[in-house]
């Protein structure tokens, strides 16, 4: 799925501009901690979360995630806008609930990521 | 012969700078990049790396991470001074941690840091003093086919 089509069926806010909207998203996972992203972490993959701090994009980049959408209406700070466009991640924001946000994903075929044990 | 170090970089890691903390370990995934090594490899060894010095971040006073690229493997030195770790087998039991309420709203805390880093690694020691601080030595093996 396109990134334009997320953005579209999540009704997202672009927050770091110049963003490739045709970027292809295949997968995704949910969470607002940090600790099991990383436990997740699968390169290409979209990220759902309510924390909106710096760590959020550098577990982002670390976790090598296509974008993020921020969800329930956060909004990272200036300093975590900064970082993305540095680490050219794209963010946006969705006023919609963790819950919502995911179920219309998957139902457009968006797939989740099982914890390898 | 071939130099068994071919790139050698040292990071200041300095306990409880939540603004940098983290850095040291998106500049290593960027060098790895540059170098070409294999995306999945590169992914193991930023989120052992990640972990690894937000341990440092969020436990040490300060500490150092000290990342080298030979022939045949990655190795990553985490070395910190402050309060240690008490129990080792404990800290390495998933879900088991210390961390504050302020380090959870973070993000962070889960007690899965050290698990993560182990299933990782190829090669995984630790060793701690309390009141000293926590010694990390973690290797991954690039089986020739990257370097």
């Amino acid at each position: 799925m396109q990134l334009a089509k997320i953005k579209d069926c999540l009704k997202c806010q672009i927050i770091s501009q110049n963003i490739d909207l045709n970027l292809d998203i295949q997968f995704a996972y949910a969470s607002d901690l940090m600790s099991d992203v990383l436990l997740l972490a699968k390169p290409g993959a979209l990220l759902l979360t309510g924390l909106a701090n710096n760590h959020t994009i550098r577990t982002g980049k670390i976790a090598a995630s296509s974008a993020i959408v921020f969800v329930r209406g956060k909004k990272p700070p200036e300093t975590a806008v900064k970082l993305a466009v540095e680490y050219q991640i794209p963010i946006l924001a969705t006023e919609l609930s963790m819950f919502d946000a995911c179920g219309i994903l998957f139902s457009n075929g968006i797939k989740g990521i099982t914890i390898k044990k | 012969m071939k130099p068994d170090i071919i790139f050698k970089q040292e990071f200041k890691i300095k306990g409880g700078d939540f603004i940098n903390g983290g850095d040291a370990s998106c500049k290593i995934g960027n060098i790895l990049k540059e170098v070409g090594i294999d995306p999945d490899i590169i992914l193991r060894i930023t989120v052992a790396a990640y972990e690894a010095e937000m341990n440092a971040v969020i436990y040490a006073l300060k500490g150092t991470m000290v990342f080298s690229i030979g022939t045949d493997k990655i190795t990553l030195k985490i070395e910190d001074e402050g309060k240690g770790i008490k129990d080792i087998e404990l800290a390495m039991q998933e879900g088991y941690s210390t961390a504050t309420q302020e380090i959870r709203e973070m993000g962070f805390g889960a007690g899965m840091g050290l698990p993560n880093i182990k299933k990782n690694a190829d090669i995984f020691n630790i060793s701690s003093k309390v009141g000293k601080g926590t010694h990390l030595e973690i290797i991954f093996y690039l089986n020739n086919k990257n370097v």
